[in-house]
């Protein structure tokens, strides 16, 4: 690839600013083909799928197993489970976020703490999937439901919200607590009236994060939330629901409808790029406010 | 004194909260393991590390698949490993920051997108192609490949760029003050001392490519069989579970579990590695690499300086 001088060798074939140059060319080009194949993917999608995207595509059940019809009980579901996920999972990581930053320091403790949340990070979905089936559906006996593939998810979340917390916690100057506990104010005051409030905005971007790879996510709701077709819009935490991924990896599969397939697909992608957008935004902002 | 309780309390609350992530982790250990394991030492290690999978007639071997997952981990890796260095390279020593604050969102995007929609970009894209160039069916280790390559950059980038930046600033300072081209300094200097930074970011890429599941159902063709080029089909772990457990019942469904257990320990090992290779980094901050430069290079910094340096 480049050619860079050793003492071996004492007439070199190319000089350093040569090699400068070559080394630029090609990380540079690796990383062109890294935002080409992103562009290309959502170009793609969206350009078969946005024609077929239409307010009776949002807003009707499926029909004759989604060739014909829309999406909505899909996407109730898909709403459902990703808001109990995020419901159960954020209280959870801002309050180990708080405990990590605020009320300790570095023990054995809290290594034992991060070491178990970088550990969930890495686990497979299709292990929650499997972890999910056995512990929710069948030993809880809450079945193929809206409650058991939340749940799920929500410890899937968990490790996401841990970390951007911690970092949205850690940002906040520490003047801030400081002046609330020179006031006279308790700890538990100054976070919560001080720590927390500054933090909001970096706790936001992780729930955000959460948000999107729970619309994302197929083999670990496949098997708690079910991926049986109903044109029944779900109403309770224990009616099963086929969630947007899942119904789209079955109309990939399957061969049922191309046309319906991209615009499920265009719907993905459009809540994705939105989801990542605003999570990007807000933390762009929240992060310039402590620079 | 009254205000002290509270405090107090709220700490107890707060730290059995934070215990959580390491209880969620200790239950599905315990459930994963409860149902999987059992069927392990029923059919014994040799049955269950063989290469026969007939589960209806009660055999259960996986060594088809973790042989399937090794092969198209592998080569996910060889695809993403360079592409995702290089990219980390550029977004951490050589982008300038206005470029920076557009390329990031793009790689988070990468993320972001579902790894069903992945599988179906292999699915209509990747596999005509493969088909049209190469013959059969497309489905194949090969496609597989290429979908986790892609799959797995977020991941090799993210952690590389946190390991690049980990680097003190005074070692490029060093080196860039002595003559060296930003390029030798990258090569010689910030790279040796992110090795081990690195090296975790490929092991946790690993990580991800051996876990991911419905892409590589949808592009690797799933056949249990030995695979003699990148264009057989393949079926692997993850893939096993997902396919079979829509009707697995009983000893089949445990035998799934237990293909879990495998999957689990695997990623386990690999979490425990990257994380040792992080720690490493941090222990090693105070080393200086800069033995790394020869006297060639030193050679080279005089040149630059009689000769008015490279600009």
């Amino acid at each position: 690839m480049t050619t860079a001088p050793t003492a071996a060798r004492p007439r070199r074939l190319i000089t350093p600013r040569q090699a400068q140059l070559c080394a630029r060319i090609i990380l540079w080009s690796a990383m062109a083909v890294t935002v080409a194949v992103l562009v290309f993917i959502i170009l793609f999608i969206l350009r078969r799928g946005l024609e077929h995207v239409s307010w009776s595509f949002l807003s009707e059940p499926p029909r004759s197993s989604g060739r014909s019809g829309g999406v909505l009980p899909m996407i109730v579901g898909t709403v459902g489970v990703v808001l109990l996920g995020v419901l159960v999972a954020t209280p959870l990581g801002v309050g180990t976020a708080i405990y990590l930053t605020e009320y300790t320091r570095e023990t054995w403790i809290t290594k034992v703490i991060r070491f178990g949340a970088e550990c969930l990070a890495g686990v497979p979905s299709i292990i929650f999937g499997l972890f999910g089936f056995v512990f929710f559906v069948i030993e809880l006996g809450f079945g193929w439901s809206i409650l058991a593939g939340g749940l799920t998810l929500a410890f899937m979340i968990l490790p996401t919200i841990i970390r951007t917390s911690e970092e949205a916690i850690k940002a906040v100057p520490f003047a801030y607590r400081e002046t609330s506990l020179t006031l006279g104010a308790t700890k538990w005051e100054t976070v919560r009236k001080v720590v927390l409030p500054s933090a909001l905005p970096g706790i936001l971007t992780g729930v955000i994060l959460g948000i999107g790879r729970s619309i994302s996510e197929t083999a670990a709701v496949i098997f708690t939330a079910g991926s049986s077709l109903s044109q029944v819009i779900p109403t309770s935490l224990f009616d099963g629901t086929r969630t947007l991924s899942v119904h789209f990896y079955t109309l990939a599969t399957e061969g049922i409808s191309a046309d319906k397939a991209y615009a499920t697909a265009t719907v993905l992608v459009l809540a994705i790029l939105v989801i990542n957008t605003a999570a990007y935004a807000i933390m762009n902002r929240f992060m310039r406010r402590y620079r | 004194m009254s205000l002290r309780l509270p405090d107090r309390v709220v700490e107890r609350g707060l730290l059995m909260i934070a215990m959580s992530s390491v209880a969620i982790l200790a239950i599905i250990t315990y459930y994963i393991f409860s149902e999987g394991a059992p069927l392990i030492f029923d059919i014994g290690l040799g049955n269950f590390f063989s290469t026969d999978w007939r589960p209806t007639e009660g055999h259960y071997g996986i060594t088809l698949m973790i042989v399937g997952s090794l092969v198209v981990t592998a080569g996910a890796l060889i695809i993403g490993v360079p592409l995702g260095l290089a990219c980390a390279i550029v977004l951490a020593e050589m982008a300038p920051p206005r470029a920076r604050t557009v390329l990031k969102p793009v790689i988070e995007i990468l993320a972001g997108i579902p790894s069903v929609v992945y599988g179906f970009m292999g699915i209509v894209v990747l596999l005509p192609w493969i088909r049209s160039h190469f013959g059969g069916t497309g489905a194949s280790a090969l496609a597989g490949a290429v979908i986790l390559g892609i799959m797995v950059l977020p991941t090799i980038i993210g952690i590389s760029i946190d390991a690049l930046q980990a680097v003190p600033k005074s070692y490029r300072d060093g080196s860039l003050a002595l003559g060296a081209t930003q390029w030798q300094t990258i090569r010689r200097v910030v790279l040796p001392a992110a090795r081990s930074g690195l090296v975790a970011a490929v092991i946790l890429g690993m990580g991800r490519a051996v876990g991911e599941t419905m892409a590589v159902i949808m592009v690797a063709g799933n056949s249990v069989q030995m695979p003699d080029s990148p264009l057989d089909s393949v079926r692997t772990l993850t893939a096993n579970i997902a396919i079979e457990m829509g009707y697995a019942a009983g000893d089949h469904q445990r035998a799934l579990f237990a293909t879990g257990v495998v999957l689990f320990v695997i990623i386990m090992v690999l979490n425990g590695a990257a994380n040792l290779a992080r720690g490493r980094q941090r222990k090693r901050k105070a080393v200086a690499a800069a033995p790394t430069l020869t006297a060639a290079d030193l050679a080279t910094a005089r040149e630059h300086a009689r000769s008015g340096g490279p600009k």
